[in-house]
C-alpha cells in the first residue's frame, strides 16, 4: 500500500513537471514563431487578429522593401566590420592574455589577476570613460566601436579557467627541457589544443558586436557609421518609415501599409545570421558557461 | 625568513620574470586596454568634484569638492530616480534569481529527453536577440492592437493599455527579462546538478526518498555555493538596472516610472554637456553598488563561507 502511494506521487511529480516544461517552452517559442509568420501575412489580416497560428494571405511585400532600403544594406555593412575586426582584436587580446594568467609560475599573477576584476567591480562609469575617448578623438570614429568590447573580464576568467584545466604542467616542463621557447610552445602546443575555447570566444564576442548598440548610441553621430542595432532602433522603436520613393506616391502608400510588417520583417533580417548558426553552435556557447560554472 | 632566504626568493622570482618574459608581453593588450578604458576613467572620476569645462582640461577645472552630489541629492528627481532604479533592480533580482533555479531543477527531473533538449533549445534562444530587437518586439506586441491584446479578447478579456499605462511599466521590464534570461540562467545550475554524484541519488532512492525529497536533500544543497556566488554578484549589481533595455522602453507617458539614475547620467552627461554633474550621480551610483557588494560578500562569508573573495 505504501509503495504504491509513493508511485503515484512520483508519477504525479512526472507529469506536472513536463506540463510546467512545454507550457513554458510554448510561452518562450510563440513570441518567436509569431514574428516569423506575421512578417509573411497579409499586414491587414494581422492588424485583425486573423493570424494567431498560421499565416494569412502569404507574400513578402515586406521584405522586399526591407532589401531595398539603403539604410538597412549600411548598417549591415558596418555591422559585419564592426562585429569582424572586433573579434579578431578581441582573440588576440583575451587568449594569451588568459593564457599567461593561467601559468602558476608567473610572478605577481595575483597581482595582475586582482586588476584585472577590479574592474569588473569599479569603474569611472559613463561620462569620464566618454571623455577619454574624447581626448584621444576615437568619438565618432569606427575604430572605437571595434576597440570598445573587444575586451570582457567574464571571457578572460573562461579562458583562464579553460587553459588552467586543460594543459598540464608537465607537457610544458617537458617542452622546455627540450629548449621550446614559450612563444613557439604557445603557439605549436597550446592553441592547437584550445580549438573548444577559441571556438568559444569567437561565438560570444561576435554575438555581442552583432548586438551591441550601447557604444553606437553613445560614441557615433554619423548615421553612415551606424550599426544594423541603431537602424533597428530607428525602424522599430523611434518608428520611422523605411526609405520609400516620395516621387512616386502609389509605392509610398504602399510602404505605409504594409510598415508593420517590415517590422516583423526587419526583425527577422536582423537576426538572421545569429538564427541560422544558432542551432549548430548552441553546445559551443553552453559549454562556456560550464566552463565558468567550474571555478564559480 | 632569514636576510638569505629572502635573497634566493627574490632572485627565484627574478630568474622567473625573465624566463617567462614572453607571458608579459601576452598581457600588454590587456594592460593598455583595462589602463585606457578602466583606469584613466578612474583616474577622470575626479571631474565629479570639479567644475569641468572643456577648455580648462580635468587639471585646470576648478575644485568644486561635494557640491555637485549636494545638488543632486538636494534636486527634485533624486528621490524619483532612486526610487525607480531600486524598484526596477530589486524586483527583477526578486523575480529572476530564483525563477532559472527552479527551471533547473525541473529539467533535471524531466523524464522526457526529447522534450528536455527541445525545451533547453528554445529557452536558450532570446538570449541572443538584440536588446533593440526584444524591446522592438515587446512595444510591438504589446500595442492596443498588438497580438498579446488580440489573444486576451480571443479569450474573453478586456483589453489592456500595457503601453500607456505607467504603472505597469515596472511589470513589463521585469518579466520580459524573466523570460529573456530563463533558459540561459540556468544553464550554469544545469552544470552543477548534472555534476552531483550519483550515489547520493541512489543512496536516497533506497531510502524510500520521493522525487521531491530528493530535490529538498540532494539537489538543492548541491546548487547552493553556486546560487550564494551569484546571488553576491547580482547584490553588487543591484544599482546597474539595464540602461539600454530602459531607454530603449521609455515614452513620454511612463518616464516618472521608467528614469532610472543611468539614463538620466546618459541625458543631462552625453546629451546636455553636463560632464560634472552626471559624473557625480554616475560616482555616488557605483559607489552604492561596491558598498552592497562589499557588505552582500561579508554578510555570505559569515553566514556560510561562500565568498568572491
Amino acid at each position: 500500500m505504501k509503495k504504491r502511494m509513493k508511485f503515484n506521487s512520483d508519477t504525479v511529480f512526472d507529469i506536472v513537471v513536463a506540463v510546467i516544461i512545454l507550457a513554458v517552452t510554448l510561452i518562450i517559442l510563440y513570441p518567436l514563431y509569431f514574428v516569423v509568420i506575421a512578417s509573411i501575412s497579409d499586414p491587414a489580416m494581422v492588424a485583425s487578429g486573423n493570424v494567431i497560428l498560421r499565416p494569412r494571405g502569404i507574400n513578402y511585400d515586406g521584405y522586399w522593401y526591407i532589401f531595398r532600403d539603403n539604410r538597412i544594406i549600411s548598417g549591415y555593412q558596418n555591422t559585419i566590420i564592426y562585429a569582424l575586426f572586433g573579434t579578431i582584436l578581441a582573440l588576440l587580446i583575451t587568449i594569451p592574455a588568459g593564457y599567461a594568467l593561467s601559468r602558476k609560475d608567473l610572478p605577481f599573477r595575483n597581482a595582475l589577476m586582482k586588476i584585472t576584476l577590479f574592474t569588473k567591480f569599479f569603474s569611472g562609469g559613463l561620462i569620464p570613460t566618454y571623455l577619454v575617448v574624447n581626448s584621444i578623438h576615437l568619438v565618432n570614429t569606427r575604430a572605437i566601436i571595434i576597440i570598445l568590447g573587444s575586451f570582457s573580464v567574464f571571457n578572460l576568467i573562461l579562458c583562464r579557467t579553460f587553459f588552467v584545466n586543460t594543459m598540464s604542467d608537465e607537457l610544458r616542463e617537458a617542452a622546455e627541457v627540450d629548449g621550446c621557447p614559450t612563444f613557439t610552445f604557445f603557439c605549436r602546443i597550446v592553441l592547437p589544443l584550445s580549438g573548444s575555447i577559441i571556438a568559444i570566444m569567437v561565438l560570444y564576442y561576435a554575438v555581442a558586436y552583432w548586438n551591441s548598440f550601447f557604444n553606437a548610441l553613445i560614441y557615433l553621430s554619423d548615421a553612415d557609421k551606424y550599426p544594423l542595432q541603431m537602424i533597428m532602433r530607428d525602424i522599430l522603436i523611434t518608428g520611422q518609415a523605411l526609405q520609400a520613393d516620395v516621387s512616386d506616391p502609389e509605392a509610398y502608400e504602399q510602404m505605409l501599409r504594409i510598415a508593420q510588417s517590415i517590422k516583423y520583417g526587419v526583425i527577422i533580417v536582423s537576426s538572421l545570421p545569429v538564427l541560422i548558426l544558432y542551432p549548430f553552435v548552441q553546445k559551443h556557447f553552453v559549454k562556456g558557461i560550464m566552463i565558468g560554472s567550474l571555478k564559480g | 625568513m632569514t636576510k638569505l632566504e629572502r635573497q634566493i626568493r627574490k632572485k627565484k622570482t627574478l630568474s622567473l620574470m625573465k624566463k617567462n618574459w614572453v607571458l608579459y608581453v601576452f598581457l600588454v593588450p590587456m594592460l593598455i586596454y583595462l589602463i585606457v578604458f578602466s583606469y584613466l576613467p578612474l583616474y577622470g572620476i575626479q571631474i565629479a568634484f570639479r567644475n569641468y569645462k572643456v577648455t580648462k582640461g580635468i587639471w585646470g577645472s576648478p575644485w568644486v569638492g561635494l557640491e555637485h552630489f549636494r545638488t543632486f541629492f538636494d534636486s527634485y528627481q533624486f528621490w524619483n530616480l532612486l526610487k525607480n532604479t531600486l524598484t526596477l533592480s530589486i524586483y527583477s533580482l526578486i523575480a529572476g534569481f530564483p525563477l532559472p533555479i527552479i527551471f533547473a531543477l525541473l529539467l533535471q527531473y524531466c523524464i522526457s529527453p526529447k522534450l528536455k533538449k527541445t525545451s533547453q533549445m528554445i529557452s536558450y534562444a532570446p538570449h541572443f536577440i538584440s536588446v533593440v530587437v526584444y524591446c522592438g518586439m515587446i512595444t510591438i506586441f504589446l500595442a492596443n492592437n498588438g497580438i498579446v491584446n488580440q489573444i486576451l479578447m480571443k479569450l474573453g478579456f478586456d483589453s489592456v493599455h500595457f503601453l500607456s499605462d505607467p504603472k505597469l511599466f515596472k511589470h513589463i521590464y521585469v518579466w520580459s527579462g524573466v523570460l529573456q534570461g530563463l533558459g540561459w540562467g540556468s544553464i550554469m545550475y544545469i552544470a552543477v546538478l548534472t555534476n552531483v554524484n550519483p550515489e547520493l541519488h541512489e543512496a536516497a532512492i533506497i531510502d524510500g526518498a520521493s522525487k521531491f525529497q530528493r530535490i529538498k536533500h540532494v539537489d538543492i544543497p548541491a546548487i547552493v555555493p553556486t546560487m550564494v556566488i551569484m546571488l553576491i554578484t547580482k547584490c553588487g549589481e543591484i544599482m546597474d538596472v539595464g540602461f539600454e533595455k530602459v531607454l530603449l522602453l521609455q515614452n513620454s507617458v511612463n518616464l516618472d516610472y521608467s528614469e532610472v539614475i543611468s539614463t538620466y547620467v546618459y541625458k543631462i552627461g552625453i546629451l546636455g554637456g553636463q560632464f560634472s554633474y552626471s559624473a557625480a550621480i554616475g560616482l555616488f551610483n557605483n559607489i552604492i553598488n561596491l558598498i552592497l557588494l562589499v557588505l552582500v560578500n561579508w554578510i555570505a562569508r559569515k553566514v556560510s563561507d561562500i565568498s568572491l573573495w
